[in-house]
């Protein structure tokens, strides 16, 4: 899942650093201070997500979960998943410290584009069944786009990574299958238990009229 | 949470937290861009005298670099028999190549000097002031107080985590792979999500009867003494001695 230091080109990691902290400044432009808790909070989910082995077949994956994080937090998944890599590289060594920035893009973009892909549906109220449908997609592709990113970034770095990126590539179908049901059902719960949290516009923009109604008033979010 | 056990009176341990994150970014940075077999084979000296300065606990760092070594030796290994070249060895359709050889042997020697330093620097750290280091080395504000958040309810969350596998346990719940498996997953994190976002809220809420106004105040001003301008100065000699043999 996470690219070690010393695997890629001088080029590659220079290249998709800079991506990286494009996305992190647009992640934390208007970025409010008071939703600062809120990204280091899903950050954390992020994190323990990461720590959740499902089995699959007689091996077990663990759960990546950038999908949802994607749906929840929009352009802030950059400086989220910016934190929890950094703190995965220092304490496990699962990615690298140079190459943070390549995990953090191969992570985060799929994650973003998910958000406007899937997210807005989520924005006016839906039924558990829509939910479900929406929360699989942005967790099924959010796996699949890493998975093709990373792959893309291993041949970008030498023809020899070839065979390892196909690998890389067909061990993600399952992990894509398990994250497509745990995220759709993960969302359909939310939906279930807290609707506000995903009515709430998460960009830290104000939700446009063809967002869907503003959230109820009475909610925590809108009580200061 | 302090993510390696170590003594607190290491000579690493002592040194100013901004001089750790920039040495261990450094060393990486340098090491990650080296080649030559004179090169790497100073690195990882130099690794495991990181590892001399910082005492992480032995056990939790040979750990961390046999996952890290099984995961990267698959690779090389499959480097070995891709990347053509001159024949080293032949084991019916098997060919292994010089080249492919080599190219493993960098990427392992790399990360295995690599994890050992960043283990030493930054893993016996306090995770907590890893944002205010960085944050003093020209981090946006914003990310360091992200990764402060982060690191503070990580410990939270696993724990609450815990607390649901318990419950799930206590009704037979066993993990198969099968859809009511990864439904009732599904739930845990979504629990997960709720409870910490409401966390998340009622932090807001404590925050804002306290007057923030965007900006955390550090109990530990950092400060960059004598013994930090040493160890820079000794970093800074070794890596320009790295780059020296690099580029021989």
């Amino acid at each position: 899942m996470h690219l070690a230091d010393g695997i890629l080109s001088a080029p590659v990691t220079v290249a998709s650093t800079a991506c990286a902290l494009a996305g992190i400044a647009r992640g934390l432009y208007r970025l409010e201070p008071e939703r600062v808790p809120q990204v280091g909070m899903m950050a954390a989910v992020f994190f323990v997500g990461s720590l959740i082995h499902v089995p699959v077949g007689v091996s077990s994956a663990h759960l990546v979960l950038n999908g949802l994080v994607g749906l929840f937090l929009g352009w802030a998944s950059f400086p989220a998943l910016t934190a929890a890599l950094l703190l995965q590289a220092i304490l496990f060594h699962f990615g690298g410290m140079v190459c943070l920035g390549a995990n953090v893009w191969n992570m985060a973009l799929p994650a973003v584009a998910g958000y406007y892909l899937f997210g807005c549906r989520l924005r006016r109220p839906v039924g558990r069944g829509m939910g479900f449908a929406m929360g699989a997609a942005a967790g099924a592709f959010g796996v699949f786009g890493s998975g093709v990113m990373m792959a893309l970034t291993l041949c970008a770095s030498g023809g020899e990574f070839l065979v390892p990126a196909a690998a890389v590539l067909a061990a993600h179908i399952p992990v894509m299958a398990v994250e497509a049901l745990v995220t759709g059902s993960a969302v359909s719960f939310v939906l279930q238990v807290r609707p506000e949290f995903l009515l709430s516009p998460s960009d830290g923009t104000p939700p446009r009229p063809e967002d869907g109604p503003h959230p109820p008033a009475d909610t925590p979010r809108n009580r200061s | 949470m302090v993510l390696f056990d170590a003594p607190p009176d290491s000579v690493i341990q002592r040194l100013d937290p901004r001089v750790r994150v920039a040495t261990a970014f450094a060393f990486a940075v340098v090491v990650c861009f080296s080649r030559s077999p004179d090169a790497l084979g100073f690195a990882l000296v130099l690794g495991f005298l990181a590892v001399v300065l910082g005492r992480p606990s032995l056990r939790q760092l040979l750990r961390a670099l046999l996952t890290l070594n099984v995961f990267l030796g698959l690779l090389a290994a499959t480097l070995i028999v891709s990347v053509p070249g001159r024949d080293l060895f032949r084991l019916g359709p098997l060919a292994g190549s010089r080249a492919g050889f080599a190219q493993g042997m960098t990427i392992l020697c790399r990360a295995n000097a690599i994890v050992p330093a960043v283990a030493s620097l930054l893993g016996t750290m306090e995770p907590a002031y890893l944002g205010w280091a960085l944050a003093g080395l020209g981090v946006p504000t914003r990310l360091a107080q992200i990764l402060a958040f982060m690191v503070r309810y990580v410990e939270v969350i696993h724990v609450e985590y815990h607390r649901l596998r318990d419950a799930m346990a206590l009704r037979c719940f066993q993990a198969r792979c099968d859809c009511h498996t990864l439904r009732t997953f599904g739930h845990l994190v979504g629990l997960l999500l709720v409870r910490s976002l409401e966390r998340a809220q009622r932090i807001v809420d404590a925050m804002r009867c306290r007057g923030f106004t965007g900006h955390f105040h550090v109990l530990r001003v950092f400060r960059c003494g004598v013994p930090d301008a040493i160890f820079a100065a000794l970093t800074t000699a070794a890596l320009a001695l790295l780059i020296f043999l690099e580029v021989q």
